[in-house]
């Protein structure tokens, strides 16, 4: 029975990366090595306007004088960040009228992600900024987007086009200063999304991204700004998937998102990432900022998250509840196997008074993958009427696995209410063997009671994005047995 | 005969300190003792006093309190006649074996010895170390993480006395074991301490701590207790802190537990100015059995902070945790769980629970309960909450016509509750239980908690 059970977990536990395979397009490089001229190269590159630059120069002095962090519970291998290159762009920018002039290696490779770019896609009302690496290639809908006055372009476009506004709230959420990796991204960053949703206005499709790691070496640093004005509302997708390859590749991105009166912003993501190999050879590197502000009254931010890629992830979405009233969410499932690591979680922050958080961290370790949820619920003194409740669960499959939970609660007002629950434990063999019982598999219960488990944030994702979360978890852990 | 110190430089002044008093230090102590000061000296040399960049002290930065002119003894003379006058105000409801530590050093004038069991000692640290050095040999400084801890190094470093208690094979104590921890003094005063407690396989023994402050001096206490439960021993170790707002007390207790071994402490803070307790245990065998409670009730600016690390190094291991605080005025807590399942340690139960009340807009509670899990038949969960009292339970009492004061002393009381029913001595839980409510009555005059010693002429209005 034991050997049965180690085989299935094997079988799937070692299931190989289904989306591994590298389209071969040419690129646009500058030298490996970061140093101020090579922050001044990016900048001129992308024709910047000179705040622009002073933001990169003020950024890379900042980053200098910081030190990697080693709080996290990770084992990071030593980063040569002279060995990067920091810019890669597709040499033959496409000019598209379109979708017959995309670059057909380019259109396999989305193809293969199944990512909605043809008329099929477009009728689901999908609109997509698909980046290839560090350029957009092609935005769809942006007519239908423009016409309710809402702008969803690259980051890159959006500093030509858009400076008032990008000079107003790049950096405000998340300060060039703010962490080593934050400093680094806002030297460097190449592209990314930029999305303005007007005053009054409720975006009538889902906005989606999809970021792909593709040029061997290339660390990608990815900016995201989403601005929501007043009473307005937009749900944002981001999904990940990546060609398999050798090298650790480092991936530091930062997304901000500012949320005015009334408005609401929903963010989902799914991260994919190669996770490296069974051995724990090569895979991603993902150390990621994303930080809310609900800066206006009875705002309102929920993130939800999918995690099951990249070899290490560091990660901490996080809400600045500053407005009254207003209302954070996270909901998150993170997915570990073999020798991947992660340490995730988010950071609440509850400034306004009436402020509301509400955090569901699920967390799924297998193989010999280490798993740990880091959050913080601070709640300063004038957030009164303050309330947080967070739970966070840690399925273990697996005696080589570990799982881990590190809480912080700091209460600085007395009406404050905040409140964390957590269990660790793995699945009840009473459980499996109820289904088997009832003929069903070993593997198809454990895929059930995982499914189950993990109801609660998969629940929150958009429809298109719960499908493809699904199978992710079933590549990643269906019938593993602990 | 003291040495009057002055801190600037917490680090350097305490390495100066050590280098200049290190042979007198040592004259005054057995090898067994010296032999760790080394090992220990270089760790803090390394580790230096930890501020609050320091993960593990992030909440409470010791430092300042550290700061200023202090006198050390390293040599022990005695106080006066008045040790007398405490011993003859023992609570009769509870009979214990009692002992008194003044300001570090075991009194001279104790007297136990001969009315305790064959095999049992329970006496002067400096005393236990002459007599079984081959225990020393084996145990002191084993389970004591100075390696970790710069507070622990340095209490090795200086430490030259405290209590050892040591109980044989198959011996239960019919009554509690007290050591009564005084700190006196007309000078500002830093003291270590150093604690030894060993308990056989098959024993029992019941232990009950009470530190005091007696006069109004500024005081700085590093004590260090090491437990040692052997194969199916049964400790239970009650620590209750009355001190007053100007004593910082870093206390290290350090617990290993062998196969079947059942450990419980339960601390209770009713007042203290800069409280550190660091709570370590070390389930070091299967079946083994931890309990760990606290309570503490803070007001003024008073800080508490209990940090527990709870280590599942062996299979089939329960450890129960539960910390409840009250916190009025300024007063400022933080609480921080950790437990540790290390590989293989299956079929792990691990509780651990933190709840808090906030009763003021000033006053602050930092929180985390940490699991760091690396086994997968486990069972753990941890729980932390900060609030305020129940409102729909207010309005329940009050309905009844119980005014506003006496339903939040009642719902204060009942919150405490779950953590003083954890004491399985009857008489000192009424007592505690009692001082309590008088506690959030207002009532509670410091000394008068005192188990052993409750005569209001002894006593010291709070400041």
């Amino acid at each position: 029975m034991t050997d049965d059970k180690n085989k299935i977990l094997d079988d799937v536990t070692g299931g190989e990366y289904k989306y591994g395979f590298y389209s071969d397009i040419e690129m646009d490089y500058i030298p490996k090595g970061l140093n101020e001229d090579v922050v001044r190269l990016i900048s001129e590159k992308k024709n910047e306007p000179e705040f622009m630059l002073e933001f990169r120069l003020k950024a890379y002095r900042q980053w200098k004088k910081m030190k990697m962090p080693d709080w996290p519970h990770l084992k990071i291998p030593e980063i040569d960040f002279d060995d990067i290159i920091y810019y890669a762009a597709p040499k033959k920018k496409p000019e598209l009228k379109s979708l017959d002039e995309v670059d057909p290696e380019l259109k396999a490779t989305f193809d293969k992600l199944g990512i909605p770019l043809d008329e099929q896609k477009v009728l689901a009302g999908v609109a997509v900024d698909a980046v290839m690496d560090s350029v957009s290639v092609k935005t769809t809908f942006k007519e239908t987007l423009a016409e309710k006055g809402i702008i969803f372009c690259s980051i890159s476009e959006a500093i030509q086009e858009y400076p008032d506004l990008v000079k107003k709230y790049l950096g405000s959420v998340v300060s060039y200063a703010d962490n080593y990796f934050a400093a680094l991204n806002s030297a460097v960053f190449s592209d990314g999304s930029f999305v303005y949703i007007p005053k009054g206005v409720r975006c009538p499709m889902e906005l989606s991204t999809y970021f792909r790691i593709n040029a061997i070496n290339t660390g990608q640093f990815e900016r995201t700004l989403i601005v929501a004005d007043d009473d307005s509302y937009v749900s944002y997708l981001e999904g990940c998937t990546a060609p398999q390859r050798d090298e650790n590749q480092l991936h530091a991105a930062i997304v901000e998102i500012v949320v005015m009166e009334r408005a609401e912003v929903k963010y989902s993501t799914v991260q994919n990432w190669y996770p490296g190999d069974k051995e724990g050879k090569g895979g991603i590197y993902n150390f990621v900022t994303k930080r809310a502000l609900c800066k206006g009254d009875y705002s309102k931010i929920s993130w939800t998250q999918v995690e099951t890629g990249s070899a290490i992830t560091w990660k901490y979405p996080s809400c600045v509840l500053k407005g009254d009233h207003s209302v954070g969410e996270f909901y998150s499932v993170a997915v570990t196997n073999n020798y991947q690591q992660a340490d995730t979680g988010t950071k609440m922050i509850h400034l306004g008074k009436n402020t509301r958080s509400l955090i569901v961290s699920k967390g799924v370790s297998a193989g010999k993958s280490q798993n740990s949820y880091r959050g913080l619920v601070k709640v300063a003194k004038k957030a009164s009427n303050a309330r947080n409740f967070s739970q966070c669960d840690s399925l273990l499959l697996g005696d080589r696995c570990g799982a881990h939970t590190f809480p912080y609660i700091d209460a600085h007002n007395n009406s404050a209410i905040v409140e964390h629950e957590a269990t660790t434990s793995k699945i009840g063999e009473d459980q499996i063997f109820y289904c088997n019982q009832r003929g069903i598999s070993t593997e198809d219960a454990v895929g059930l009671i995982v499914n189950g488990y993990v109801k609660d944030v998969i629940n929150q994702l958009p429809m298109e994005f719960a499908v493809e979360a699904q199978k992710l978890l079933q590549i990643s852990l269906e019938g593993s047995v602990g | 005969m003291s040495v009057t110190k002055r801190i600037e430089e917490v680090k350097e002044n305490y390495k100066e300190l050590f280098e200049e008093n290190r042979k007198l230090i040592e004259r005054h102590s057995p090898d067994v003792i010296n032999n760790v000061r080394n090992e220990c000296f270089e760790s803090f040399d390394l580790k230096g006093i930890p501020d609050d960049r320091d993960e593990d002290y992030k909440y409470t930065n010791i430092q300042p309190f550290l700061k200023g002119s202090f006198d050390f003894s390293f040599v022990h003379t005695d106080t006066d006649s008045q040790l007398e006058d405490f011993f003859k105000c023992e609570v009769t409801a509870l009979e214990t074996y009692s002992v008194f530590v003044i300001n570090g050093w075991y009194s001279a004038k104790n007297k136990v010895a001969e009315s305790l069991p064959d095999g049992v000692f329970f006496g002067s640290l400096k005393e236990g170390a002459i007599k079984y050095p081959e225990i020393f040999e084996k145990y002191y400084n084993k389970a004591a993480r100075f390696e970790r801890d710069g507070f622990t190094a340095l209490n090795g470093m200086f430490a030259q006395d405290g209590v050892f208690i040591y109980v044989p094979d198959g011996v239960v104590l019919d009554k509690p074991l007290q050591i009564v921890n005084i700190l006196t003094g007309d000078s500002d005063i830093a003291a270590f301490q150093r604690n030894m407690v060993i308990v056989e396989q098959n024993s029992q023994a019941r232990i009950l701590v009470c530190d005091h402050t007696l006069t109004p001096s500024k005081f700085v206490m590093n004590s260090v207790t090491e437990v040692f439960a052997g194969e199916n021993a049964f400790i239970e170790y009650y620590n209750q802190q009355n001190q007053h707002n100007l004593t910082t007390q870093v206390a290290g207790l350090f617990i290993e537990q062998k196969a079947s071994s059942n450990v419980l402490t339960n601390n209770i803070t009713l007042h203290a100015g800069i409280a550190r307790n660091n709570i370590f245990y070390k389930l070091n065998g299967e079946n083994a059995e931890s309990h760990l409670y606290g309570l503490y009730l803070s007001d003024k600016n008073q800080h508490v902070d209990n940090f527990t690390f709870i280590d599942h190094a062996k299979p089939n291991c329960t450890s129960f945790e539960l910390f409840k605080g009250v916190l009025d005025d300024r007063a400022t807590g933080a609480f921080t769980g950790r437990v540790l399942v290390r590989e293989d340690s299956q079929n792990t139960n691990a509780y651990q629970s933190n709840n808090n009340i906030l009763l003021t807009d000033l006053a602050r509670m930092s929180t985390r309960p940490q699991l760091e899990i690396y086994a997968d038949d486990v069972k753990c969960s941890h729980g932390a909450t900060v609030g305020q009292l129940d409102d729909e339970a207010m309005f329940y009492l009050r309905s009844r016509g119980i005014s506003k004061e006496e339903a939040r002393v009642l719902l204060m009381y009942a919150f405490a509750y779950e953590v003083i029913d954890k004491i399985k001595v009857e008489a000192l839980k009424e007592q505690i239980r009692e001082l309590v409510e008088k506690r959030f009555r207002g009532e509670l005059d410091k000394c008068d908690f005192c188990v052993v010693c409750a005569e209001p002429s002894n006593s010291l209005n709070c400041f």
